[in-house]
């Protein structure tokens, strides 16, 4: 009888087994499973937000008057603002160039005599905003643009006038009704934070293996290659759907972010994305057969995409051309447009099926490289 | 007789080898020399064949050729009838294969190690109970079955390792230097479970050793040198040509290594080695004794250990003259160096070091034995200044280490089990990192880093990175790092772990005219003929102190009718296997 050819089933539970003793027995592996997503989860749920808020705002008026009293204390209602007022220009840009402020509100001194009716020339409002955040900029243009057009309706109003507007912009926001930037930052957080837990947890086991020498003895017995792999994907499987599960229930119960998809759905693709991150990890340790180094190459070649590639914080739409292409090869864009479309469109056949395949296609494509890497062999 | 024997040998071994290598040969990219040359051998049934040779001669790459783990570049080997290459799984279901650094699963208990191996050889459920009760029995780790492998001694990891490999009965057995680093004690159980099922299994067994007493004990031996083989047989084959080239002189006790130091310097003498109260020379071929020498000379039997180096000498291009070293200065007031006087260490509940005390006088060479565990590392990195003592008194060159200034520490060099050097390095920048490290002037770290590389044979390597060398060459290289800064007192910490007979003989040689500078020397080993090269040594286990004294009394104490002239390692293994002796006793 070939001892070898059979007990293939006897020797992959004894690598579960031995697997899931060791992840229940180190507290590095559970604390990558489910410290750091719930870390994650609440530094970018409660500490980040991409709505800009409490904005501090210097406000001059050369010649205060009424008017612009009125004007500023439209800033003072705003939610974005806390606005300070300055004695003059030069103050004002001298608070801009500190920091202390990140725009200032100049009206001239012929504001209020340029806004009578009948002024031949239009009234100016001059605004001046930190660049160096060039998003935070933008959006501090529009808020106080919006600020601007409430008190001239206002203003208007109070004078029996009407803003007289050929077209009226009627927005309706879908999805994502409210802008609140949480609803859209948690869903795409755990497309990140799967992929440190799949790519960096068997990245790192593997080369733990290669660097305590656990493998050598073991790779001269009957075992096969395809037992070594699934032996080690199917704990890290199951303890990756694990922080899986613990981060979609934060999202959920914690930070309230509505769920419209169907579960089963989100079940497949996390099951998929889960799979594509752990073949990208055993690519990873076949290589580098270190743990500093793994780690390091799991980070630049998994993490930092994730975070930067894949529609998450950075809309993918407005990259270069090059960048655009090869957001394609990171698995996360995949993942994040599921999560954005589950969570906040619901079940949309036309988004989740490509995306669904195109991950599907990269969990085949780095499962099939490694197991064609990895060798019973040291050279 | 010795013939009849290798005949025997060479018929079992037509009958049917287990192994049978033909004209193998391997080449790594980046290595000048192949690791293996056109190698044939066989390993029969029933017998021990050993792979023996200095550092980097290819025993490891021969190895993990056997087992499919690499693959020639030429020739073939046959296992078990299946050709390497063909159907390797089939292969690994009937050999056992235990590599140098058996990686066991240091989270996982002895028992969940023994259960996975058995999973992976998919051992029938129902044999197991009788087959580990079976294999805890031998390796005597069956009180152990529920302790983290990470948890055991060294030796305890090693017998763990064999039990691991001998999970499914193997066929042919493949051990790598098992007993590197592992205490006498460990090392005779290990043999003995290997030749227990040698006998009753028929297995046969192909292992590489840098332990020579460990290839005399093997019925064939095959010399592998530079990736050829240099001869092979049965190990009394290699000596029979010695007869009558092997001398003892006898000195007095605390002159042995003075006595061997002049005797090596005699144009006839290809080696001399101290071997208990006397010093074991061998003469180069044709040439005789001196007559009427005094103190006399007596005719020995050859051992394997002579043959090997015999053979390898006469390989070798030339002979290094004895290690230059700067005398040190006489101490003013301080003749004991080191002293210790109860010193404990706690690790938790657990005593690593129980109430130590000794002292070691300037120029002396003081060893610290013990079975693994025994508490020598941890008194090591005490005196060091790498730990902290729980309680107790100790001073080194007057101070203690850990709360020393630098210019105390200076005076100390380091050497660490494990040669701590920068692998990415070149030799050359190590040196002149470590030369740095020390406060060496840019004239001064020339002088010694010219001093270095000529004495250490380190110059035509200098441009090497440190991590490529062979382990002889890094602790030749982690010895000079060591010595750069001319220290008074030297730590070395199982400094010939895994070292071959020749580079070990290289490195006494300077321990040796160390010493005679009067620099004060304190070393572990496992080596026990290396402990005859001490002037005085302490033997611990448990933590604390069996015996202090020199060589000759440490085997005196261990005189028994039926052990009338003990070796060190009987008198270890006697003191190491005595009922716990009372505290002070003596």
């Amino acid at each position: 009888m070939n001892r070898a050819a059979t007990g293939g089933g006897i020797r992959l539970k004894g690598l579960i087994i031995k697997e899931s003793k060791q992840i229940l027995r180190d507290p590095s592996s559970l604390a990558i499973a489910f410290l750091m997503p719930v870390i994650l989860l609440l530094l970018f749920g409660y500490g980040v937000s991409l709505n800009a808020r409490h904005i501090p705002i210097a406000l001059v008026a050369d010649a205060p008057d009424q008017t612009s009293a009125n004007l500023f204390a439209h800033f003072a209602q705003s939610e974005s603002f806390v606005p300070q007022h300055a004695p003059d220009l030069r103050t004002a840009e001298r608070w801009l160039r500190e920091r202390r402020v990140d725009a200032l509100v100049h009206l001239p001194a012929d504001f209020s005599r340029r806004l009578q009716p009948g002024s031949p020339e239009s009234a100016p409002v001059q605004l001046i905003v930190n660049g160096v955040d060039a998003n935070q900029a933008r959006l501090i243009e529009a808020y106080v643009q919006a600020v601007w057009g409430l008190w001239l309706s206002d203003h208007l109003a109070a004078r029996g006038h009407r803003l007289n507007r050929p077209i009226t912009l009627e927005p309706r926001i879908w999805f994502n009704p409210e802008l609140r930037s949480r609803d859209y930052l948690v869903p795409g957080l755990i497309a990140v934070i799967m992929t440190l837990i799949g790519a960096l947890l068997t990245a790192l086991v593997m080369a733990r293996e290669w660097e305590r020498g656990t493998l050598e003895a073991m790779m001269v017995t009957p075992m096969r290659v395809n037992e070594l792999i699934l032996g080690k994907l199917l704990p890290y499987f199951v303890l990756g759907m694990g922080g899986m599960a613990l981060s979609v229930a934060m999202a959920r119960w914690l930070f309230e972010v509505p769920f419209l998809g169907s579960w089963w759905l989100l079940i497949v693709s996390s099951a998929v994305f889960l799979l594509a991150a752990l073949g990208m990890g055993l690519l990873i340790s076949v290589t580098a057969r270190n743990q500093f180094i793994a780690s390091l190459i799991s980070i630049i070649v998994t993490f930092l995409p994730a975070f930067m590639l894949s529609g998450f914080i950075f809309d993918i739409g407005s990259m270069p051309p090059v960048l655009q292409a090869l957001t394609h090869l990171v698995a996360a864009r995949y993942f994040v447009t599921l999560l954005h479309t589950l969570f906040l469109a619901g079940d949309v056949p036309g988004v989740i099926w490509p995306n669904l395949l195109a991950l599907a296609a990269l969990a085949v494509v780095f499962l099939a490289a490694s197991r064609r890497k990895i060798r019973k062999s040291l050279e | 007789m010795t013939k009849s024997m290798s005949e025997t040998m060479t018929e079992a071994m037509a009958a049917a080898p287990l192994l049978h290598a033909e004209q193998v040969s391997k080449s790594f990219a980046g290595m000048a020399r192949a690791a293996l040359n056109a190698v044939s051998l066989c390993v029969p049934a029933g017998a021990v064949t050993g792979l023996i040779g200095p550092d980097a001669a290819g025993k490891t790459t021969f190895m993990r050729l056997c087992c499919g783990l690499l693959r020639p570049d030429a020739g073939r080997i046959t296992v078990l009838d299946r050709q390497i290459g063909r159907d390797d799984a089939a292969i690994q279901a009937e050999i056992g294969y235990m590599p140098q650094h058996f990686g066991l699963y240091e989270d996982l208990t002895v028992a969940e190690n023994l259960t996975l191996y058995a999973d992976l050889h998919s051992v029938p459920q129902a044999q197991r109970p009788d087959r580990f009760a079976q294999l805890l029995d031998m390796t005597q780790l069956g009180h152990f079955t529920t302790r983290l492998a990470g948890r055991l001694s060294g030796g305890m990891k090693q017998k763990l390792g064999l039990a691991c490999t001998l999970v499914q009965p193997p066929r042919l057995l493949l051990l790598d230097e098992p007993t590197v680093g592992v205490d006498p004690v460990s090392r005779r159980e290990l043999w003995d479970i290997v030749y227990r099922l040698v006998a009753t299994d028929g297995m046969g067994v192909l292992l590489c050793t840098a332990y020579l007493d460990e290839a005399e004990r093997c019925q064939q031996v095959v010399l592998l040198h530079e990736g050829a083989v240099l001869g092979s047989g049965h190990p009394a084959d290699f000596t029979a040509h010695l007869n009558g080239r092997v001398f003892g002189v006898r000195g007095a006790a605390n002159q042995r290594r003075a006595l061997q130091t002049q005797l090596r310097q005699r144009p006839e003498v290809r080696d001399a080695v101290i071997d208990r109260d006397r010093v074991r020379v061998l003469l180069a071929p044709n040439t005789a004794p001196p007559a009427n020498a005094a103190p006399p000379w007596v005719p020995l039997a050859p051992r394997f250990e002579d043959a090997f180096i015999d053979r390898l000498l006469e390989q070798a291009t030339q002979r290094h003259p004895p290690m230059q070293v700067a005398a040190r200065p006489e101490p003013s007031a301080l003749a004991e160096v080191i002293t210790v006087s109860n010193l404990s260490r706690r690790f938790g509940a657990f005593v690593a070091v129980d109430q130590v005390s000794f002292a070691v006088r300037r120029g002396e060479i003081f060893g610290l034995l013990g079975a693994n565990g025994a508490g020598k590392s941890t008194t090591f990195r005490m005196l060091c200044g790498l730990l902290p003592a729980s309680s107790g008194q100790l001073s080194v060159a007057g101070v203690d280490l850990r709360t020393a200034a630098a210019q105390a520490r200076a005076r100390i060099g380091y050497m660490s089990q494990k040669f701590a050097l920068y692998e990415v390095l070149s030799v050359e920048q190590n040196l002149r990192f470590f030369g740095r490290a020390y406060g060496l002037n840019r004239q001064r770290l020339r002088e010694r880093l010219d001093w270095a590389l000529n004495e250490f044979g380190l110059a035509p390597l200098r441009q090497q990175n440190a991590g490529l060398l062979p382990l002889g060459f890094k602790q030749r290289l982690a010895m000079a790092a060591a010595l750069l800064h001319e220290p008074d007192i030297l730590f070395l910490d199982e400094p010939t772990s895994g070292v071959d007979p020749l580079e070990r003989r290289a490195f006494w040689q300077r321990i040796d005219a160390l010493a005679n500078a009067g620099v004060t020397i304190l070393i572990t080993t496992h080596f026990m003929d290396e402990a005859e090269y001490c002037d005085r040594m302490i033997i611990l286990s448990q933590g604390r102190i069996l015996i202090e004294g020199s060589p000759a009394e440490v085997r005196a104490g261990a005189r028994r009718p039926e052990q009338p002239d003990p070796s060190m390692e009987d008198a270890f293994i006697h003191w190491i296997s005595q009922p716990a002796a009372p505290e002070h006793a003596a």
